[in-house]
This record gives C-alpha cells, structure tokens and sequence, in this order.
C-alpha cells in the first residue's frame, strides 16, 4: 500500500487534499446535513436567466427556485455536504463568468478579498516602479559632510510651529550632526513643499520601452524627502523597497509557473500513461524530494560565478528554487490523473472518439485546476522567502541591485539595529505580502475545496 | 512494518550517494577552491599553496575526488578534514549538529506543548472570541518571515539587554562558572533563537490541531460517547484528540525532516553554532569537505525524518498497516 503522507507538507499543513480513489484516506470528515437552502439571488446556484443550463429545471421548465448543492454536472464536482461557507463554491455554475463567479466570491470572503486588492496594488506598483519611487535604485546624494547617510525617515506635516496650516504638506529641511552616526536635525526653518508628479531621475518602463521622468512624490531640489529613511549609502529607502519589490515579487510567480508546469507535465504524463514511465518519473520525483532543500539551494546559489549579471543571476536562482520544488506537486497531480481518468465522462469521450489530446485538455487539466491554484497561491511565499533568504545569506541577488533580503541584512549589526531601527522596513513590507497570500490562499482554499473548509483560520 | 524501516534504510543510501555526489560538482562548479584566496595572500609562498593542493587533492579531477572521499567514509568513517578550522569534519559537524538538535528541539517542544492545547481550546470554543482571537494570532504567526522575528528578536535583546544577543556561550566566563552555572548560562543564550523558531511551529500546529478536532467534533462516534454520559473534557481529549494526532504525527515527522533547513536562518543571524551557520560559511569559503558533509547530514534527516513520521503513524493508528 502506497503511504499515504507522499505529500509536499506545504499541502498538507494547508489541508488541501485531493481526491484520490482507492486511497485510505485516515482523517474520514464526518457528514454534515445538506443544506437546501432558499433562493438567493446574488449567491443563488440557479440562474433566472435561464442561462444555466445544467440547474435543476421544474415542469414548466423555468429554473427551479431552490438551490440544490451538489451538482450532477461532473466537470464541477461539488462535495454532497454543504454548509454556509460552501456557497461560495456554488458560484461555479456553468454559464456564469468568471467576473460573475469572482466578485461573488469576493463578497463571501472578505479577508481574502482585501488580500487580493492589497497584492494588486503592491504588483502594480512593482510593475510602475520608477513612477511610485521618488527616487531612482542606487540614486545617492552627496552633500558633505554625511552624505545623508542612515538618514531617520522624514515626516510629511501639514501643520507647521505656530499651528498654521499647509497644503500641500510639506518636509522640514534637515541638518547633519556631524558624521552619519550623529544624525541629522530637523531645521524648522526651511520647509520643502511635497509635490505631485514631480520632475526627477528619469527611467524606463516595461523594460526599456519607455522613458519618463515624473515621479508620483517629490521635493524641489535641494530638498529631499525621504519618507523611510536612507541606507548606509544614503539612498532612499523607500524607492528602494519599491525597486526591490520586482525581485521579490516576481520570484514569486515565475517560481510557481515553472514549478507547476513542471509538476504538471510530469505527474499528468505519469498518471496517464502508466507502468514504466510512471515507475521511473515517480522514482526520480522521490529522489528530487529527498534532496535537502535549503542547503541545496543556498549550496548551488553560493557557487554561482560572481561574473554573471544580475539579471541571469536572478533567473538561475528562481530557476534552482522551482526545480527543487516539482517533485511534491507532480506526486499529488498523479494521484488526481489517475483517479481522474477512471470517470465515467473520460470513458465517454473515449467513445465517441476524442484523443489523448483532447483528453488531457479537455477533461484532467480541468479537474486538476482547483488544486493547482491553491497549492500554487500557497507555495508563493515559499518562493518569495527563500529569495528573501538568498539575498540576505548574500548568495541571492546581489549589489547594486535591490532586494528586500539585501536591505535586511544591512540591519543585521548591533549598531543598525539599535540606531537605524528604520532599516527594518523592507521586513514590514515582506511579512504583509506573505500575509496576504496566505490569507488569499485560505480563501481560495474555501472557494474551490469546500471539503477543508475546516481548517479555517478565520 | 519492520520490512518498512528495512526497505527505506536501504533506500535511503542510494540518496545519500546521489546527494553526495551531487555536492561535490555543486563546489567544483564555483570558479578556483578553497586554496584560491589563499593564493592571492602574498605571505604564503607559491609552492606552499600548490603543496597543499596536492595534499588535499584538489587538483585531481572532481570524480576522482568524490571516489576518493567515498573510500574513505566507507572504509574508515573518515569524512575528511575542513580547510578552515584544521579539524576533523566528523567530530566538527558532530558537535555543530548536537547544538542545532538541542535549539531545534527546546523549539519544537516548547512549540507543542503551548499549540496543542491552545489549537484544542480554540475547536472546542469554535466562533467565540477565544478562537478568534488565536487563529488570528495563528495566521500572524504562519506570515511572518523568520528573518525579519529573528531580526526584530535580536533588536529587543540589544535594546533591552534582558537576553543575549548571540552565540552560545558567553564567551570570557564559561569555563569559570560552575556546571549548574553553565548550564544556565547556554539556557539564556538559547531562549531567544529557541523562541524564534518556536512562534512558527506554534502557529502552524496550532491552526492544524484547531482544524483536525474541528473535523471530528460532530463524528458519531463523539456522539456516542457523549450519549453515554461521559463528561465533555473526556469525550474531547481521549476520544477526539486521539484522531486528531494523526496528520500533527504526519506534520512532527515532516518537521524533523526539515529541522536543518529551517533553523538555518535563525542559527545564523542569531548566532547559534548550528550545522546550518557552519554549512554557509563553508559554502563561502569553499570548504568542500565540510559542505559535503552538512548536505549528506541533512538529506539523512531529511529521510529519517519522513521514516519516523510513517513509523510513529502506523504505531499511533492500528488501522493502518504497511505489509
């Protein structure tokens, strides 16, 4: 009997479980009562449009006005037990868009939603980096005799000493201490209004195709605004979390991408086929399984030549980080294809002739999505944070570029982080987006797999 | 079951082998070795350094090399010797592998014994403000990033001086004080990074326990017992939780299957003489012999780990049987 903990322990700490045929399953979940409940319009299963095809229709062949949970439709498998965080799952009538389905889901949920709008935003700002960052990457200042060097982060005011207002809001000029230990003074003499779409460094856009020079916030030179501080090398700390935020963030995705397609290909190959292909994949997936993870990768990452860009760097690390990862993804996706293709609706199509192709397109990838989409949403933090641990072990990215691991690890002294407390920011930013991607992940985990609703958190 | 352990300790070593092997062209992939730094340093003559590349063999080829270092751990144990600390590599990852155990497993206990009750609390309190309250903390604890507690710990230890910060002894007056004394003094210096790696352990167990006992709350079989009149703790902890353990056993193997990677982190930025703290700074430093054997040690517990998890699952749970 195959054991049944062959599982990447990501998914099984999320409770996501497949359904896999002929598998002892220990942890049976106790029925709870069907729940038919009234018609709902927003949530209803049934559509008055007369669009759904697959709801139960009355005599006169309206659409009957009750939701029934459980559908006969076998391409939208439902779990016979429903409760009231399931109806969610109910938005998957056939005949209902994706936006329909989306939004219905997102007022169920309203975490999960609030998750999604604050990853959108934090993607759209990576993707528009040089427009949301006042100043450029490795932008330094020079002004003896500190350079501004761990300069404290500046607070925009609008009331000044004597209690008048301003707007737009405005920064005190500052002044060196001395040396960058010192610090710096804030000089309430001269104020430096905050301006909108100011002029600045210039920069590209969607890589080289476009160049501009407007930044979202900026301060009439030989102001500065430095609404997070500065670094060791006076550069603003806040364009640099924003700059960095393209590493780390997209390490994210393109990880999942290459992982799960991976995982994909070899475990919807391996259940399909059978026999030796299978033996052998599945026998190399537990060989890649066994693989010690983290010291792998920080072993490859630390013998990377120092000669290669940053760029191919940055590409052979997400690289490393998926292929370690491919094995416990394509192990579950096996388990699903094989239950998968003993349907009654796979025996069907193989009748009336359709091949393999269609098949695998068709019916098992279809089947295998809600899966996949939760376990990728969840794997993402993985990702992002081992990035986030290469760079700050110094074997990830390197300088000049900007990573959120690298600015921490500028923190990691006694002095830093007694006196330059601010440099802890980019773990701030860091802890917000994996928050956010698990609490996206639960969410999506209730939408699709009603079954584990259990293990909410919240 | 014994035909199990059998089977997967000799599958285990043909892992080993890959995973060694494996490690020896990961380092002859970085540019020069370990001598090469020395190279550039003008006190130490040329011939010095070619005469210790000869010595360690590191001008052979590097599959002549890993048949080399496999004759000699099979033969006489013999893992070689590190480059920068002049030690033998056993007795260095020996030493440096019991500190992580101990970190890991003061962790790791502590972790358990405050997440199970809480998780259990929380699932029988379910929708109150107890549950709520936890499973918020559970999904703060799950998010935050090891680096950024480890750094946010060891700013509290150096702002406040309470703890300190780094290391595992304190350095001038260890061999001074007394044995009660040095224990204590490695307890201090153990708490913080213990309490770091223990805050994510905590969450994801307790959010696991909270999930499990919630799926068997309703079971029949609960409901028989409580029909049968026994009082709700009983129902609760000798009949619900005792299901409940099964995926957690699943979970503390998988966890000692990754005890080295995870406190790689902690052990570094902290300062804990760990396996994972020397395995980097050999990475650094090219130390090959240190790096093959802190790979080789992890991918052993890697495998050991999940040995245990099946092991302690069938023990735990007599309908399931591996023969």
């Amino acid at each position: 009997m195959i054991s049944p903990l062959r599982r990447s322990a990501a998914l099984v700490l999320s409770g996501v479980r497949p359904r896999a045929r002929g598998r002892r399953r220990i942890e049976e979940r106790p029925m709870t009562k069907t729940i038919v409940e009234p018609h709902r319009p927003q949530v209803g299963h049934c559509d008055l449009d007369g669009e759904d095809e697959g709801a139960p229709r009355g005599a006169d062949g309206a659409p009957c006005r009750e939701k029934i949970v459980g559908g006969e439709d076998p391409e939208f498998r439902f779990p016979e037990r429903a409760s009231r965080h399931a109806t969610a799952a109910t938005c998957y009538a056939p005949g209902r868009s994706p936006l329909r389905s989306a939004i219905v889901w997102a007022s169920g949920n309203k975490w999960a939603a609030g998750a999604a709008a604050f990853l959108l935003c934090m993607y759209g700002m990576a993707l528009f980096a040089g427009f949301f960052a006042p100043y450029g990457m490795n932008q330094t200042h020079y002004k003896a005799p500190a350079d501004y060097r761990y300069h404290h982060p500046m607070r925009p005011r609008v009331l000044d000493q004597e209690g008048g207002l301003h707007w737009p809001p405005f920064v005190y000029g500052t002044k060196p201490l001395g040396s960058p230990d010192r610090g710096y003074a804030e000089d309430r003499t001269v104020r430096h209004k905050l301006k909108l779409f100011a002029r600045g460094e210039p920069y590209s856009l969607f890589f080289g195709l476009l160049e501009w020079d407007r930044h979202l916030i900026g301060v009439e030179e030989p102001g500065k605004v430095f609404l997070l501080g500065t670094d060791k090398l006076g550069r603003d700390l806040l364009s640099r979390i924003i700059y960095g935020s393209r590493i780390s963030l997209s390490v994210g995705l393109l990880g999942i991408a290459i992982t799960f397609c991976l995982g994909l290909a070899i475990g919807a190959t391996s259940g399909l086929l059978g026999g030796y292909p299978d033996s052998i994949l599945m026998r190399l997936s537990e060989v890649v399984m066994s693989l010690p993870g983290l010291y792998l990768v920080v072993a490859l990452a630390g013998v990377l030549p120092p000669e290669l860009s940053s760029d191919t760097r940055y590409l052979l690390i997400v690289v490393i980080l998926s292929l370690v990862g491919w094995a416990g993804p394509a192990r579950v996706i096996r388990g699903m294809v094989l239950s998968i293709r003993e349907n009654d609706y796979v025996l069907a199509a193989k009748a009336v002739g359709a091949g393999t192709p269609r098949i695998v397109l068709h019916h098992v990838i279809p089947n295998t999505m809600s899966y996949i989409i939760v376990a990728a949403t969840i794997s993402v933090p993985y990702y992002i944070l081992g990035e986030v641990s290469l760079s700050f072990l110094g074997v990830g990215v390197m300088e000049p570029q900007a990573s959120w691991g690298l600015m921490l690890s500028d923190a990691q002294s006694v002095t830093a982080l007694r006196e330059f407390t601010w440099l802890l920011l980019p773990g701030a930013f860091l802890f917000l987006v994996v928050m956010s991607f698990n609490i996206l992940g639960d969410g999506l985990r209730d939408a699709l797999d009603p079954r584990a609703r259990g293990t909410r958190a919240l | 079951m014994r035909r199990l352990i059998i089977k997967r300790l000799f599958c285990m070593i043909p892992v080993l082998l890959a995973v060694s092997f494996l490690s020896m062209f990961i380092i002859d992939l970085a540019p020069g070795d370990f001598l090469t730094a020395l190279k550039a340093n003008p006190q130490i003559s040329q011939s010095a350094v070619e005469q210790m590349r000869v010595r360690f063999a590191l001008d052979r080829p590097w599959y002549v090399q890993y048949f080399h270092w496999l004759k000699a751990v099979v033969t006489r144990l013999d893992f070689g010797m590190s480059f920068s600390y002049r030690t033998p590599v056993s007795k260095l990852v020996l030493e440096r592998l019991l500190n992580t155990l101990l970190l890991a497993s003061t962790a790791y206990f502590l972790a358990w014994i405050i997440a199970v009750p809480v998780g259990t609390l929380a699932a029988v309190k379910k929708g109150t403000w107890i549950d709520r309250l936890s499973s918020g903390f559970a999904v703060l604890g799950l998010s935050v990033p090891q680096v950024l507690l480890a750094l946010l710990v060891l700013y509290f230890c150096v702002a406040t001086g309470v703890l300190p910060a780094g290391g595992m002894k304190s350095a001038a007056d260890y061999d001074l004080l007394s044995p009660l004394g040095k224990v204590a003094d490695v307890l201090r210096h153990l708490a913080a990074p213990a309490a770091v790696l223990s805050v994510i352990a905590l969450a994801t167990v307790a959010r696991q326990t909270r999930a499990n006992l919630l799926d068997f709350l309703e079971a029949d079989f609960m409901r028989t017992a409580r029909a049968k009149g026994l009082s709700e703790r009983r129902v609760v902890l000798k009949h619900g939780l005792r299901n409940a353990f099964n995926p957690l056993i699943t979970m503390f193997g998988f966890t000692v299957a990754g005890l080295l990677s995870t406190s790689l982190i902690v052990e570094w930025v902290m300062g804990w003489p760990g396996l994972g703290a020397l395995t980097l700074e050999a990475v650094r430093r090219q130390d090959l012999y240190v790096v093959m054997a802190g790979l080789v040690m992890s991918s052993a517990m890697l495998a050991f780990g999940n040995l245990l998890a099946d092991v302690l699952l069938a023990v735990n749970d007599p309908r399931i049987s591996y023969d």
